[in-house]
C-alpha cells in the first residue's frame, strides 16, 4: 500500500487521542488505585449507614485498603449489610472494629477499620462482628436538645 | 377567508408529512450506509484519508477551545468555591464537568460545525456537479465509495477529539487554578482523582462521544446526499446539518445522561 503523509498525521492523531484517554484514566481518574482481582470480601452489618455509597473507600489508619462493593438491606435483622472488597495484601485480625466515619465535617463517608489483637485473621466472606453506625447529625442534635432539656 | 385558513392548515400538514418522509429516508439511508460499509473497511485507506480531513484538521479548534473552557471553569470554580473555603475542590469541579458533560458535548458541537458542515457541503456539491451520478454510471456505488468512509471517519474521530478536549480542559484548569491563582497542587490532583471514577465517569463520557459521533456524521452525510443539486440547496443543507446536529447532540445528551447518571447507586 502506498504510504502518504496523511497516514502519518492520522497515526499521530490516533496516538494523541489514545494518549489523552490514558492521561484521563491515570492522572485525572482513579485507575491507578484500582485493585484488579486480588481482593477478598468482608461483610459488616450496620445499624445505620448514613450516606455511605457503593465504591466508598475502606480505610485503616487513613490508608485506603479497599472499597465498598455492595450495600443491601437485610430482612432478617433489619439492618444494612455492607460488602467490602479488601486488597489481598492487607490482612486484619478477627476482632477488627468497623465504623462508618466522615472525612471532614461535610466530606464523603467511608468505612474505617481499626485492627484488634486476635491471632486469627479474617478471610474471604467473613463477617465483621463489631461495627459502629454512622453518626447522623439530626440524631446528635436531637440527643443534645434532649439532654439540655433534662438538665433544666 | 376560509380558503386562506385551509391553505395554512394544508401548509402545516405538508411540513409535518414532509418531516416524517425525511425521517424515514434518513433511517433507510443510515441502514444502507451500515450495510455498505464493509467495502470501506476493506479499503481502509479511504477512511484514513477522511480521518485526516475530519479529525486531524479539527484538532486546532478542539484543543484551543478545550484549553479556554478549562481555564474559564478553573476561574469561575475558584471564584465560587473560595466563598466556602473549599478552593481545593476546584480540580474535582473542572475534571467532572469536563469528563462527564462539557468534553463530549462541546467537542461534538464544534465537530458538527467544523467537520459536519464540510462533509455536507462536499457531498452536496458532488451531487450538484453530478459526480455521484457519474460514479453510478461506472458501477461504483457512491454510498460505499463516498458516504461510508466519511461516516466511519467521523465515528472514529469523535471520541478521540472529545478525550483531547477534556485533557486540554483539565490542563487549562490546572494552569489557572494552580499556576496563576496558587491552589495547592497536591490537593488539586488528589481531590480530582478521588472524585473521578474511571468506569463511571470517563468510560461514560467516551460512550457519549461515540453516540454523538454517529449522530453528527449520520446527519451530515444524509443532508449532503439528500441536498437539492443547486447552489441554494447545498447551502440550505449545510445550515440544516449544523442546526439538526446541535439539537440532536443536546437532546441525545439529556437522554444518555439520564441513563448513565441517575443520582442513585
Amino acid at each position: 500500500m502506498q504510504r502518504t503523509i496523511i497516514d502519518f498525521w492520522v497515526g499521530l492523531f490516533v496516538m494523541a487521542g489514545m494518549g489523552a484517554l490514558l492521561i484521563l484514566g491515570l492522572k485525572v481518574g482513579n485507575l491507578t488505585s484500582y485493585n484488579t482481582g486480588e481482593s477478598y470480601t468482608l461483610i459488616g452489618n450496620f445499624e445505620n449507614i448514613g450516606g455511605l455509597k457503593i465504591r466508598a473507600p475502606v480505610k485503616s489508619a487513613g490508608v485506603v485498603v479497599g472499597r465498598v462493593t455492595d450495600i443491601q438491606f437485610s430482612l432478617e435483622t433489619y439492618d444494612a449489610v455492607v460488602t467490602m472488597g479488601i486488597n489481598s495484601y492487607y490482612r486484619f485480625p478477627k476482632d477488627t472494629f468497623a465504623s462508618i466515619l466522615t472525612s471532614g465535617l461535610l466530606g464523603e463517608q467511608y468505612i474505617g477499620l481499626s485492627a484488634g489483637g486476635d491471632e486469627e485473621m479474617l478471610t474471604e466472606g467473613d463477617k465483621i462482628m463489631k461495627t459502629n453506625s454512622a453518626m447522623v447529625l439530626e440524631e446528635m442534635v436531637g440527643r443534645f436538645l434532649f439532654d439540655k432539656a433534662a438538665e433544666d | 377567508m376560509p380558503k386562506r385558513i385551509i391553505t395554512s392548515i394544508q401548509a402545516v400538514g405538508h411540513r409535518i408529512i414532509d418531516g416524517i418522509w425525511r425521517l424515514g429516508c434518513a433511517a433507510r439511508f443510515f441502514i444502507l450506509v451500515l450495510l455498505k460499509s464493509a467495502a470501506s473497511f476493506l479499503r481502509f485507506g479511504l477512511v484514513i484519508r477522511e480521518v485526516y480531513f475530519v479529525g486531524v484538521l479539527s484538532l486546532i479548534i478542539i484543543l484551543v477551545s478545550g484549553l479556554f473552557v478549562g481555564m474559564v471553569l478553573g476561574l469561575q470554580g475558584y471564584e465560587t468555591l473560595q466563598k466556602y473555603g473549599s478552593e481545593s475542590a476546584v480540580g474535582t469541579l473542572v475534571a467532572l464537568s469536563l469528563v462527564r458533560e462539557l468534553g463530549p458535548v462541546m467537542s461534538a458541537l464544534l465537530f458538527a460545525s467544523r467537520a459536519g458542515s464540510a462533509i455536507t457541503a462536499e457531498i452536496g456539491l458532488m451531487k450538484a456537479t453530478e459526480q455521484l451520478a457519474a460514479m453510478g454510471m461506472m458501477a461504483v456505488d457512491p454510498i460505499a465509495r463516498v458516504v461510508a468512509p466519511r461516516f466511519w471517519a467521523g465515528v472514529i474521530s469523535m471520541p478521540l477529539l472529545a478525550a483531547l478536549f477534556s485533557v486540554m480542559g483539565v490542563f487549562g484548569g490546572y494552569l489557572v487554578a494552580v499556576v496563576f491563582i496558587g491552589v495547592d497542587e497536591g490537593a488539586f490532583w488528589s481531590s480530582m482523582q478521588n472524585a473521578v471514577d474511571f468506569r463511571y465517569d470517563i468510560v461514560n463520557g467516551v460512550i457519549k462521544s461515540c453516540f454523538f459521533g454517529v449522530a453528527v456524521t449520520a446527519i451530515a452525510v444524509f443532508e449532503g446526499f439528500d441536498a437539492p443539486p443547486t447552489a441554494e440547496g447545498v447551502s440550505g443543507a449545510t445550515t440544516r446539518t449544523v442546526v439538526t446536529s446541535a439539537l440532536a447532540i443536546l437532546g441525545l445528551d439529556f437522554v444518555l445522561t439520564s441513563f448513565m447518571f441517575r443520582g442513585v447507586d
